[in-house]
């Protein structure tokens, strides 16, 4: 079982960062098995590329534009990761959907994808997240842990850990 | 009817450059490029540490970000006339030659090549012709049918699901692709086998450069590399040797797999050898440094006036004044203030004065460069045919096998005379990277015959004296000729330029009113279907553009990439 959690963004535009953020974070509030790993894939593309193949699961952490309230945990599994990529909902999905088409065709697609993520507030340039979205941080990290449980994941959180 | 067609952003992956052509009677008769971002660098370096520049520089961009390290390290060397270890050249020449040849196969197959190949077009193809012919033209072991065949049957469940992703902007059915199922399957296969040979590159690049994209290695004076034979924590001969191996599997790819590929498309597209010309006038400079002072090369560069070879004017050292001298830069069509007519880089200056797309006045975030008050065309194309004229022989071979099997394919004597083209910047580039990754490997060799001897030396300490020193920093890029100009005042910044490939090739209208090189090699192109602008894309794509470095961002806002009008 290998599983990838991969935060992508642009930290240098707010809350267009947040998945970098909720990967810079998670190891300070759970351990994870040497099965799962975390990785900060910024504004990369296709430098993933090796990264990502043959996984048992991805699960993509990301900001979502869908028009809801800032703040809003979304998850997309399934048919909706498709039309994730298909209307601009991320300023990243060029870079992404370009490693996931190729991951497809080279026939090394992780076995499982899900997309993560909150609805921005602020995309403006900065390098701290919007006050909504440090307040919906912890519901982010709630949705990564269940999603790693729902894989099978022995996830534990750390006692100390500030929610 | 005259139509005005605009497209924006151009490029495939890296955005940001506009290109405007005006079309009359199925052809471009004018054409404007422009770059849509704001670089301004150049004003973060001002007052700072020279040591310190080449971090800053190199993030410029995302992709090519070795290059302005490079050139970087070199300026202020330069500017101090200081020596640096023969290791230290042979290092950072093993990291140019391997990002050189990651950047040329990505290009072709990953950015461009689908210009050329119709991908949907393959799912008519029988693999096992497909196997026939790529078994005739070479002996690479990943022709074979059972490839083929694997590589059809996963695209036809690609396109079937409609998910096309990084196929998703190709032109599919465009009467101007011609290429027959089967060289389009091919070129499908060797497009995924590419995606895994380039990483073989990076790998280089990151093993002796640390980290990339953004090396980390290269210091003012050499590189921070340890050279050792007896230490785990160093570059070791282990480590070397990992390098070696990847060399060769991308020597044994682009021998094999990529000059054949560029030969057999050009074969198959003989019309492209008549279009893109343009701008004749090359210029290349002399790059992998065999001495510490940058005085003899092992790839030569020089002037090519009118693209006739018989002119060709070596530039000879680092420190050539004919170099130095020839280069100024117009902001006349560009958004920054002007009025003093061309500057020489050590005098050049960055105020920005935005004015929105003028046809007639500003219309770009490039400035103009000129050599010797001509605009030039940079890059792969004048890189060979520089080698050529300067008699380089590996250069020679590599072109002569290109053009032969062109000439095969296409039943018809290719000469060197085709490379003044669209196409034959393809091949130029393929040639290119033939010699790049021969000449990768023997510096590989030369590092070790020196550690072999004993020289473990990789860094001289830079003195900063008092006053005021300026240099250039000259280096042979991926797109061609990049140089990065200091001055330096009591050992801080003074003021500090980049002129980079893009900037030659996709400047906007120079002092004189003459345009660019993109714009006047756009002119002549035919466009059959001016909402499908795919001849002008072939055009543009084939300098490989990248205008990350050659201007910085603005515009986030999603649009339909190709406007059409009346005009």
């Amino acid at each position: 079982m290998r599983v990838l959690i991969l935060g992508v963004g642009n930290v240098l535009l707010s809350d267009e960062g947040l998945g970098v953020r909720l990967v810079e974070r998670l190891p300070s509030v759970c351990a994870l098995p040497s099965t799962v790993e975390v990785l900060d894939g910024g504004t990369s593309g296709m430098e993933m590329l090796e990264q990502l193949e043959d996984l048992d699961a991805l699960i993509l952490v990301d900001a979502i534009r869908s028009g809801r309230r800032p703040g809003t945990p979304i998850r997309l599994a399934g048919d909706e990761v498709p039309t994730f990529f298909a209307t601009k909902l991320s300023p990243h999905q060029i870079g992404m959907s370009d490693v996931l088409a190729t991951l497809e065709l080279l026939g090394r697609s992780p076995k499982s994808t899900v997309i993560i993520g909150l609805e921005p507030r602020s995309l403006a340039l900065g390098t701290t997240l919007s006050r909504e979205i440090e307040a919906a941080m912890p519901k982010l990290l709630d949705l990564v842990i269940a999603e790693l449980i729902r894989l099978g994941v022995d996830v534990s959180r750390h006692p100390q850990a500030v929610r | 009817m005259s139509q005005r067609v605009t497209i924006d952003p151009v490029t495939r992956i890296e955005g940001h450059l506009r290109v405007d052509v005006q079309v009359d009677g199925g052809k471009v008769s004018k054409a404007w490029a422009s770059g849509q971002m704001w670089r301004g660098v150049e004003n973060i370096l001002v007052g700072r540490d020279p040591r310190d520049a080449w971090a800053i520089t190199q993030r410029i961009c995302g992709v090519c970000t070795t290059v302005h390290a490079i050139a970087s390290v070199r300026a202020v060397e330069n500017a101090l006339q200081l020596e640096i270890p023969v290791n230290a050249q042979y290092i950072r020449n093993m990291i140019i030659l391997a990002h050189a040849v990651h950047d040329h196969i990505v290009h072709f197959y990953h950015l461009s090549a689908l210009d050329w190949v119709d991908v949907t077009s393959a799912l008519q193809a029988d693999p096992a012709k497909a196997a026939s012919i790529a078994e005739s033209l070479s002996n690479w072991p990943g022709n074979n049918k059972a490839e083929f065949a694997r590589v059809k049957e996963r695209l036809a469940g690609f396109v079937g699901t409609g998910q096309l992703g990084i196929f998703t902007n190709g032109y599919w059915g465009h009467p101007a692709m011609k290429l027959p199922p089967e060289v389009n399957l091919i070129a499908v296969a060797h497009y995924l086998q590419a995606l895994e040979v380039q990483r073989h590159a990076n790998k280089v690049v990151s093993i002796l450069g640390s980290k990339t994209p953004h090396i980390q290695n290269v210091a003012v004076g050499g590189v921070a590399n340890a050279l050792a034979t007896d230490s785990q924590s160093v570059l070791t001969v282990e480590r070397l040797l990992a390098v070696r191996n990847w060399i060769d599997q991308l020597a044994d790819f682009v021998k094999h797999v990529y000059l054949v590929d560029v030969a057999v498309v050009g074969g198959f597209y003989p019309e492209w050898t008549a279009i893109g010309r343009g701008i004749v006038d090359y210029l290349a400079v002399p790059d992998i440094p065999l001495d510490g002072m940058n005085t003899s090369f092992a790839l030569p560069g020089g002037h090519i006036a009118g693209g006739d070879p018989a002119s060709f004017k070596e530039i000879r050292t680092h420190n050539d004044a004919y170099f130095r001298d020839g280069v100024a830069e117009s902001v006349k069509h560009s958004w920054y203030e002007g009025g003093k007519g061309p500057l020489h880089p050590y005098k050049g200056e960055t105020r920005p004065q935005y004015t929105d797309f003028q046809e007639g006045g500003k219309y770009s975030w490039l400035k103009s460069p000129t050599f010797y008050e001509k605009p030039m065309q940079v890059g792969p194309l004048p890189r060979v045919l520089a080698m050529v004229a300067a008699g380089h022989q590996p250069t020679i071979d590599y072109a002569t096998q290109a053009l032969d099997l062109v000439s095969s394919v296409a039943k018809t004597k290719v000469g060197l005379e085709a490379l003044h083209s669209t196409i034959g910047r393809h091949a130029a580039r393929a040639v290119a990277c033939a010699v790049e990754v021969d000449e990768l490997g023997r510096q590989w060799d030369l590092l070790l015959a020196s550690m072999a001897r004993g020289d473990l030396r990789t860094f001289n300490k830079p003195q900063f004296p008092k006053g005021e020193v300026s240099g250039v920093g000259i280096h042979e890029a991926p797109r061609g000729v990049l140089s990065h100009w200091i001055v330096i005042d009591n050992g801080k910044i003074r003021n500090y330029q980049c002129v980079v490939p893009t900037t030659w090739n996709a400047a906007p209208r120079n002092e004189r009113d003459e345009p660019g090189a993109y714009e006047a090699c756009l002119a002549g192109t035919p466009v059959a279907i001016p909402d499908q602008p795919l001849e002008v894309l072939r055009t543009v794509h084939s300098f490989d553009p990248c205008l990350a470095c050659a201007v910085h961002v603005v515009d986030r806002q999603a649009r339909a990439a190709v406007r059409v009008s009346a005009v």
